[in-house]
């Protein structure tokens, strides 16, 4: 899944930044903002700034004028119109259907939704190494045939929280543009990975930098702590300015047979906030800290196995490695949910369950199963 | 560098929106008397946008609760939201309620609702996957019904009889005679009430005659309810046809905007009513438009649903919405009367009846597409090639001008 689980702070509430609080006040207030239809692409302000922050304010491609962004319902919108897009519109001669890869863990249900029936997956995850094996996924992409679609996560990957590094982008985009596959980044928690929200957009900013036509999912309800809100943006960039106009309007086309125009509420706000990027700072280091506490509480159990993984994912989640008995203990003996594969939600520990999961993580892999 | 062709290389560019071009006309025009009656959206007497008091209200409550997460909300949406729009279309006393066989799918506005009823009927109604089933709107219909159905997979999308240009009303015979005609389980597209573009609703006795005829030939029921108090300024009124539906038995969908009749156009506000069988049905049904929901926008946006939910669920609030919706369909209805008697003393040829007895925001003037253009280029008063007008785009003082510029349109162009 994309995206689903929320952040969530000390007392174990969703973390509402201050300021967005305020904010939402102040929106509420203003008696100079009117009701009225936004247009089908999004807030202009926050197409453009999300825009930016993906590519970085000096990108030759937006000085080219051949990007163009759209506000769209969270990551999951994004996709979704990104998955009709090209459903739609890739190589309109080829009545192209796909193939469309996917990391293996994630899901392609959004892609058949959009009519695309042919989904692979590439390697990913290595459970027994309980990292990213590059290795693999390059000999899988190494397969895949010209002018597939590879979806890609730019950072917290989902559901692992295993990072690529740069020079392994560096690798894979090359074999990518060797074979000529088209790249579908997805950037869900763009600056919770290590506060810097440049950072994390590096993949998106390197493919452009080569040349590249990527579609780019992003989604600002982490960041903002707005998920009621799901605010999100589908990033195009083409190879030529000329085609600018027609992509776009197409994916208006799109839009309107979808959700007509997004909400505007979220987009205010985070086209706002996006030019106060500290206030994200607290939240990846909170993040951090879980990790390492965690680590170090196994470690005092005596729990089996390593557990550095814990330090050197990014993000939001992280990879146990627990196998789906251990996954169902947790839940039907001590209560604490992991996603089906082993997946967790740093975000959701704080300082009065800490004990408690450590303990149970303990549990699940001394127990007698 | 890579130097190969754009994937997108071939793509045509899709034609801009009728609606939103003759908007965008509107404001590069500089002539000082100009008026838009175009896009459908509500203005007060002033031509202003209206924010519902009753809104500003309940915003603030919002706003200032501090008890109110910010989560992610359910695929399906906010439960009380859910339930009092159910419940608002189809009445406090819905036996179909009381049943338990009714559950709605919270939805991006009106668009949103139709999307996922259309994808679900394409998925699971009349066997499974069945992309040929016929869809039939309404000839016209708003334009966006068409590219809805498209896109959710639907291949045969055909048009029922519904306006007649001659008489300047409904077609009635020629409805009746398609859906006499259209093959078993086809899906029809009804508008609840308030036409669009039309303006023209059938009466109680009309709507029981499409009744008896869909329910014998097996003929699915889509209603799309955007205008519910709007039109009549009764709630109970507009929402006629759909529980008489539901009182003859039918399975059925309705999808909810509440983008007019609450001012929160831009908030996304919908809902889609399903009516079941029973709820056996009804609990499969709304686990499969999960699973749609879930790969469309995944979670839908929490504002706009609160604040319509915390209206219906308080009394007090919702006595207050519904003066505010009368007071908007008053406005409306003033309009309508004016416009006529204006023609009317104007001696303007041809009967202009059709102003009054058509509904809600539109009305298909009768104007012909030559006439339009005289309209918009000759006297600045921009409407769509179809002669539909957005009685909201009147007011107490442009409507003269209005009248004197159709009385024009109709004696000097043919």
């Amino acid at each position: 899944s994309y995206s689903s689980l929320p952040c969530l702070n000390e007392e174990g509430q969703t973390f509402v930044l201050p300021l967005v609080g305020k904010l939402k006040k102040q929106i509420s207030a203003d008696p100079t903002l009117c009701p009225e239809y936004p247009s089908s692409l999004g807030l202009a302000e926050f197409t453009k700034r999300a825009t930016e922050f993906a590519l970085g304010k000096n990108s030759l491609a937006l000085m080219e004028n051949r990007v163009f962004g759209i506000q769209t319902i969270g990551c999951t919108g994004a996709v979704r119109l990104g998955a009709e897009l090209l459903k739609h519109w890739y190589n309109t001669r080829a009545a192209w259907c796909g193939p469309v890869y996917l990391s293996s863990p994630c899901d392609g249900n959004i892609f058949e939704a959009a009519g695309i029936q042919d989904i692979h997956y590439y390697f990913y995850w290595d459970a027994k190494q309980r990292d990213v094996c590059v290795e693999k996924l390059l000999a899988d992409l190494e397969q895949a045939p010209e002018q597939s679609v590879v979806v890609l996560s730019a950072s917290a990957h989902c559901p692992t929280g295993a990072d690529l590094s740069e020079q392994h982008w560096a690798l894979i985009i090359q074999l990518m543009m060797r074979r000529r596959l088209f790249p579908f980044i997805l950037l869900p928690v763009q600056g919770l990975c290590c506060g810097d929200l440049q950072r994390d957009a590096w993949p998106v900013q390197h493919c452009a930098s080569q040349g590249m036509e990527l579609l780019c999912a992003q989604s600002f309800s982490h960041c903002f702590g707005l998920y009621g809100d799901g605010v999100g943006n589908l990033l195009c960039v083409l190879k030529q300015s000329s085609l600018l106009s027609a992509v776009q309007s197409q994916a208006d086309r799109l839009v309107r047979a979808l959700w007509a125009r997004p909400s505007v509420g979220g987009a205010r706000v985070v086209a706002t906030v996006l030019s106060n990027p500290e206030e994200v700072k607290h939240i990846v280091e909170r993040c951090m800290l879980i990790r390492e506490r965690l680590r170090e509480r196994l470690r005092l159990l005596g729990s089996p196995g390593c557990w550095d993984h814990l330090i050197k994912q990014r993000g939001l989640y992280c990879c146990t490695g627990l196998n789906g008995q251990q996954v169902e203990f947790l839940s039907k003996r001590r209560h604490v949910y992991l996603l089906p594969n082993g997946c967790l939600n740093v975000s959701a520990i704080n300082s009065s369950n800490l004990d408690y999961i450590a303990e149970s993580i303990h549990l699940a892999l001394t127990s007698a199963l | 560098l890579a130097l190969a062709m754009s994937i997108f290389s071939e793509v045509p560019q899709a034609p801009p929106v009728a609606v939103f071009k003759l908007t965008a006309d509107f404001r590069e025009d500089s002539h000082p008397q100009k008026v838009n009656l175009g896009v459908g959206a509500y203005r007060t007497d002033d031509s202003q946008p209206w924010v519902l008091p009753v809104v500003k209200k309940v915003e603030r409550l919002i706003v200032e609760d501090s008890s109110l997460n910010h989560e992610y909300l359910p695929i399906l949406g906010l439960p009380e939201f859910r339930s009092a729009a159910s419940k608002v279309a189809l009445g406090e006393d819905s036996a179909a309620i009381k049943d338990n066989r009714v559950g709605g799918v919270q939805a991006l506005g009106g668009t949103g609702a139709l999307r996922i009823g259309a994808e679900f009927l394409r998925r699971w109604y009349n066997g499974v996957n069945n992309t040929a089933t016929p869809v039939y709107v309404s000839a016209p219909t708003w334009e966006n019904h068409n590219a809805v159905f498209a896109d959710a997979g639907f291949k045969d999308i055909r048009p029922y009889h519904y306006w007649d240009a001659a008489k300047r009303g409904l077609d009635l015979s020629g409805f009746l005679d398609d859906l006499e005609k259209a093959p078993e389980h086809s899906i029809f597209v009804l508008h609840a009430c308030a036409h669009n573009p039309t303006g023209t609703d059938p009466s109680q006795d009309e709507w029981k005659k499409i009744a008896e005829i869909m329910k014998r030939r097996n003929l699915f029921v889509f209603f799309d309810s955007a205008y519910q108090g709007f039109a009549s300024g009764s709630l109970e009124k507009d929402a006629w046809a759909i529980r008489f539906f539901v009182s003859e038995g039918f399975e059925l969908l309705v999808a909810q905007s509440f983008s007019k009749n609450f001012g929160l156009y831009n908030e996304r506000v919908g809902n889609l009513t399903v009516v079941a069988r029973d709820n056996e049905n009804l609990t499969r049904i709304l686990s499969q438009m999960e699973k749609i929901v879930r790969t469309t926008w995944s979670n839908p946006p929490s504002q706009g649903a609160r604040i319509v939910g915390k209206t219906l669920n308080c009394p007090e609030l919702f006595a207050e919405w519904k003066d505010n919706v009368k007071t908007m369909a008053d406005r409306v209805l003033l309009m309508r009367d004016q416009l006529k008697a204006k023609l009317q003393a104007l001696g303007t040829p041809g009967t202009w009846d059709h102003i009054t007895q058509q509904i809600g925001m539109f009305s298909f003037t009768g104007l012909n597409p030559k006439q339009v253009e005289f309209m918009i280029k000759e006297k600045h008063v921009y409407l769509m090639a179809s002669g539909r007008i957005n009685m909201c785009g009147l007011t107490t003082k442009n409507i003269d001008y209005v009248a004197q510029s159709i009385h024009e349109a109709v004696t000097k162009v043919q």
